[in-house]
């Protein structure tokens, strides 16, 4: 069993064998994590690019943990300290970066598509770590992967993803993971923040938050991008609050035995409370610790060897 | 057409277990007893000899053994030059390695570079008193310095040819074989 690909640009036309196999592989790499000495030899002199147009903490963080704990070199790149201000392409740029003998390269761009074009001009593996509204594959795998832990079994649980789905990779990403992994899965938000067709991804869609979570297991709350609200597409931020917010009264319209996840960063009181994002239900930071396994096992099973066909 | 492959029985259930029970007196003679003992096993088949081997000598010398389980994967020296990642499975070493005496048991020693990268991933949990080395089955063919403490047989093979040991709790059997190709 192998991964079809050796790139990782989404979850997209992945099989539920595939899936399977980076999860498994995730578990044996979350063992490596509560060792005394977190590191394993692996990728000895493999060198791993990180290729930051956009801010993050937690996907590079975790991406550059990942890539230490497996003993390859890492370079880091971000846009706004580099000739990226001198009005250097992208192309050019990371043709230079690959001119000085790279294996892999992990990119977040703002721009859809970017990892799929570095795919065209590269040699290296690519690896998306988001790439505009498209998708953000090992955010999704580290749910699923957080999902799968505690409930055994994805398949059949109702997963409820809130907020602006229209501006969200994870949303994209999760909703590709869990339907092709047999969960039902079903969004909400404001129908400004909804993307055109979206029920033909094979899930429903709510405009009522109340309606939306009767009977869920899994509530995935997405960040209202306050960086892309300035098109007026929502009235007021309390109004969203107000009408989307997951506070603990909207909490037991749930299933018994129920999940809170957030990708990150919170935007606490908006989306939200705080009550909710650090109650007992909440796997906020599981989702975090297992980000650095799923990583891990990403990179081991795309580094194999050269003469995998694409 | 499949190749016509023969298949030369070694050693019997029966002598797989005395190997086994001469392999642990062994143990206990070298070490004078059974203190500060740790037994891993690699796995697959290697996980379920250090369990046979660890009850053994918990029965000669009254006492508890700690057994773990390793796979030595990550640790290997061809995982960028082969095509398909092999599948990574969980290493359980649940107790502190430091100064402890740690036999490592294996179903088959041959190059020696399965027990080179067990060495380096048992360093990483700490740093043990000494690390010995117990086999069921030694075929020669050594790539690298490393020599078995205690030997279940020695077995002198073509290197062409398969050594092929089945275990009880994977096989549903316990026996050694060559297979000729």
């Amino acid at each position: 069993m192998k991964l079809r690909s050796r790139h990782l640009l989404g979850l997209e036309g992945m099989t539920r064998e595939e899936i399977n196999l980076i999860l498994d592989t995730a578990e044996s790499f979350k063992e490596i994590l509560e060792r005394p000495i977190r590191i394993v030899p692996t990728l000895r002199g493999v060198t791993v690019v990180n290729l930051f147009y956009e801010p993050s903490t937690r996907t590079r963080i975790s991406f550059e943990l990942a890539e230490k704990r497996l003993s390859a070199e890492v370079v880091s790149f971000s846009a706004n300290t580099s000739s990226v201000r001198k009005g250097e392409t992208l192309k050019d740029t990371v043709r230079n970066i690959e001119a000085m003998k790279i294996d892999m390269v992990v990119v977040r761009h703002q721009c859809s598509g970017v990892p799929y074009f570095l795919t065209q001009c590269l040699d290296s593996s690519i690896i998306n770590a988001g790439d505009g509204a498209h998708e953000h594959p090992t955010q999704a795998l580290l749910d699923l992967f957080t999902i799968r832990a505690k409930y055994k079994e994805i398949k059949g649980l109702k997963v409820v993803i809130v907020g602006d789905v229209k501006y969200s990779r994870v949303a994209r990403s999760d909703i590709w993971g869990f339907t092709t992994m047999g969960a039902k899965v079903a969004v909400c938000g404001p129908t400004t923040l909804m993307p055109y067709e979206i029920e033909k991804m094979g899930i429903e869609v709510y405009d009522d938050v109340d309606e939306a979570l009767e009977g869920a297991d899994v509530v995935n709350v997405l960040r209202i991008q306050l960086e892309r609200q300035e098109g007026g597409l929502l009235p007021s931020l309390r109004e969203y609050t107000n009408k989307f917010g997951i506070n603990i009264e909207r909490l037991k319209k749930l299933n018994e035995n129920f999940t809170i996840m957030h990708p990150g960063p919170i935007n606490r009181g908006v989306e939200i409370t705080p009550e909710v994002a650090d109650g007992p239900y909440s796997v906020i930071l599981n989702q975090v610790t297992n980000g650095v396994a799923i990583r891990m096992a990403v990179l081991y099973l795309l580094s194999g060897g050269e003469a995998k066909v694409e | 057409m499949p190749k016509k492959q023969k298949s030369i029985l070694i050693m019997d259930a029966k002598t797989v277990e005395r190997a086994l029970i001469r392999i642990a007196h062994e143990i206990v003679e070298k070490n004078k007893g059974a203190e500060n003992m740790a037994v891993i096993g690699i796995k697959n088949r290697g996980e379920y000899l250090a369990q046979r081997v660890a009850r053994l000598i918990e029965k000669i010398e009254k006492v508890q053994i700690p057994v773990g389980l390793m796979d030595i994967t990550l640790y290997r020296d061809d995982v960028q030059t082969k095509l398909e990642q092999p599948l990574v499975q969980k290493t359980e070493i649940l107790f502190d390695v430091v100064d402890k005496v740690i036999i490592l048991v294996d179903d088959v020693l041959f190059t020696g570079r399965t027990i080179r990268a067990a060495l380096d991933q048992i360093i990483d949990f700490g740093r043990p008193k000494c690390i010995q080395l117990a086999v069921l089955v030694d075929r020669g063919h050594r790539e690298l310095p490393i020599r078995a403490d205690y030997v279940g047989k020695n077995i002198p093979t073509a290197k062409s040819e398969r050594v092929k040991v089945k275990i009880k709790e994977v096989d549903g059997e316990d026996n050694v074989s060559i297979v000729k190709q």
